[in-house]
């Protein structure tokens, strides 16, 4: 399975949507209904998931699934 | 005293429970009815190590009929317990919150302790994996009035909101405070009752290190056996139970069914012992005498008294004492124990047994207490023994003492 579609996995588990909502676009606060604790909780299992860690500051900058697919690839680049 | 006659009057007009004997008011109440056990083996969690291995656990409830996956994941049993029985409370009681009532209707959710078993989750998996592992909405999990909180979010009650952490008697004390705002006008409509969960490992180590479970593992059913002379404690039981109250005129101007009216509320305590009743149990006699006097009655008008009745060898003891002070040493009031059956809710109790006694009073039948082979000698009052009874209720009472020395009595009327 590829970054892209484990992340997609994760995020319909987490959040409760759809994978067709889940475009690179889409907003995790504006598109996926999803609240500043949905988001924490959500890039926890991202962190356990790829075995990457994501500070609080960089968490701020991640918006959308897209940010979070290229943060997961650019952190897996760094420790491989 | 304060006057009666300008009070306003509180009805309740709705009940949702979960709970070992059923997943519905109308479940509950014909288990009841026919004398029906909810207590067996425990199997949420490992008991082997365990003194107890029995408790009454709710069956073949479906938290995804009331919660998502995503919140069943995230929140607590006891929250999910309270979500669900505040559905059906509303439902049965067709209250539609909007926006000309919201601010009116309330809703006061008690706990004994909250979510228990998400702090005995969250405390390995710190060991375990370090802070970082910990959830985001632990805390939320565990706080005790976010039954309260979650059910106000999901109902839209924007009116007075709190939490009642009373042990024992939290329900009862729920009830109690939620029908004082009717009463005195702070609110029109309340959604009130407790809720807990504690059929974990941490709830049963405790209560065992505090000798005060029953052990009776060889025969669950038996094992919670109020006022009779081999009981040996209580039994853990969980669920929630939630009622509808609201001010009788507006309850009638909307056509809803009234199953009784709650008039009166004795609140008191012991200041004795954090766990044991002092002998002849003065402060619940007093706590009975009060909720009498709120509800402007004379002992001999009650028909009907659904005990606090634990199984605890001290309880029914000191309970059965402070009747008896109360209704006189020959009095013929029936008193049941319907926790012979449900087991005991903790906080949840006083919610539970607000919907029996409602029910009782409504349908003139007082549920058994059963297991009552052997009368304790000195519990010698009408325990309504194996079998329910067909009798018109009047008036009845409610009793709830909890750890800490609380005791709260809830006094209701039939609704004529």
């Amino acid at each position: 399975m590829s970054i892209e579609e484990r992340v997609i996995e994760i995020i319909t588990e987490q959040l409760g949507v759809t994978k067709e909502e889940c475009v690179p676009e889409a907003s995790f606060m504006d598109d996926l209904g999803a609240d500043s604790l949905d988001i924490v909780e959500l890039i926890m299992a991202m962190e356990e998931n790829f075995g990457v860690e994501i500070s609080d500051e960089e968490l701020m900058k991640i918006r959308t699934i897209q940010d979070a697919i290229d943060f997961i690839k650019k952190k897996r680049g760094m420790v491989n | 005293m304060v006057s009666h006659i300008s009070r306003r009057r509180v009805v309740v007009t709705g009940m949702g429970t979960v709970n070992p004997v059923g997943n519905t008011a109308r479940e509950t109440w014909e288990g009841l009815c026919a004398g029906k056990s909810g207590i067996a083996a425990v199997t949420r969690f490992d008991t082997s190590k365990c003194k107890t291995k029995i408790g009454g656990e709710l069956k073949g409830f479906d938290p995804l009929r009331f919660v998502s996956a995503k919140e069943q994941r995230r929140t607590d049993e006891f929250i999910i317990y309270a979500l669900a029985a505040a559905e059906m409370a509303l439902e049965d009681a067709g209250l539609k919150i909007g926006k000309d009532n919201a601010e009116r209707t309330g809703t006061i959710i008690g706990s004994g302790i909250g979510g228990l078993a998400t702090v005995e989750k969250a405390k390995i998996l710190l060991m375990e994996r370090g802070p970082q592992a910990l959830s985001p909405f632990m805390i939320p999990a565990v706080l005790a009035n976010l039954a309260a909180g979650q059910i106000a979010i999901r109902s839209g009650a924007k009116g007075p909101i709190n939490c009642t952490v009373t042990a024992c008697a939290s329900g009862a004390g729920a009830i109690g405070d939620a029908f004082r705002l009717i009463r005195e006008g702070y609110a029109d409509a309340m959604i009130a009752g407790g809720s807990e969960a504690v059929v974990t490992p941490l709830a049963f180590a405790g209560f065992n290190a505090m000798r005060a479970l029953s052990v009776r593992n060889d025969r669950p059913e038996a094992a919670s056996r109020p006022f009779d002379r081999d009981r040996d404690g209580f039994v853990i039981g969980e669920g929630s139970g939630i009622v509808i109250l609201e001010e009788l005129s507006s309850a009638l101007d909307r056509g809803a069914h009234v199953y009784a009216e709650i008039s009166g509320i004795g609140m008191s305590s012991d200041a004795y012992h954090v766990a044991i009743p002092p002998p002849g149990h003065e402060g619940a006699a007093r706590c009975m005498r009060l909720a009498l006097e709120d509800a402007g009655w004379e002992p001999s008008q009650i028909d009907y008294i659904n005990a606090h009745g634990t199984s605890t060898p001290p309880n029914d003891i000191y309970e059965t004492q402070a009747i008896k002070a109360v209704f006189g040493k020959d009095t013929r009031v029936a008193v049941s124990s319907t926790k012979s059956m449900t087991g005991h809710l903790l906080g949840a109790a006083g919610g539970l047994e607000t919907i029996i006694t409602a029910m009782a009073v409504e349908k003139g039948t007082m549920p058994p207490t059963i297991n009552l082979d052997n009368p304790d000698p000195e519990c010698d009052l009408d325990y309504v023994p194996g079998k329910a009874r067909a009798r018109d209720i009047r008036a009845a009472l409610s009793n709830s003492f909890g750890f800490g020395g609380v005791n709260v009595v809830l006094a209701f009327r039939k609704f004529e």
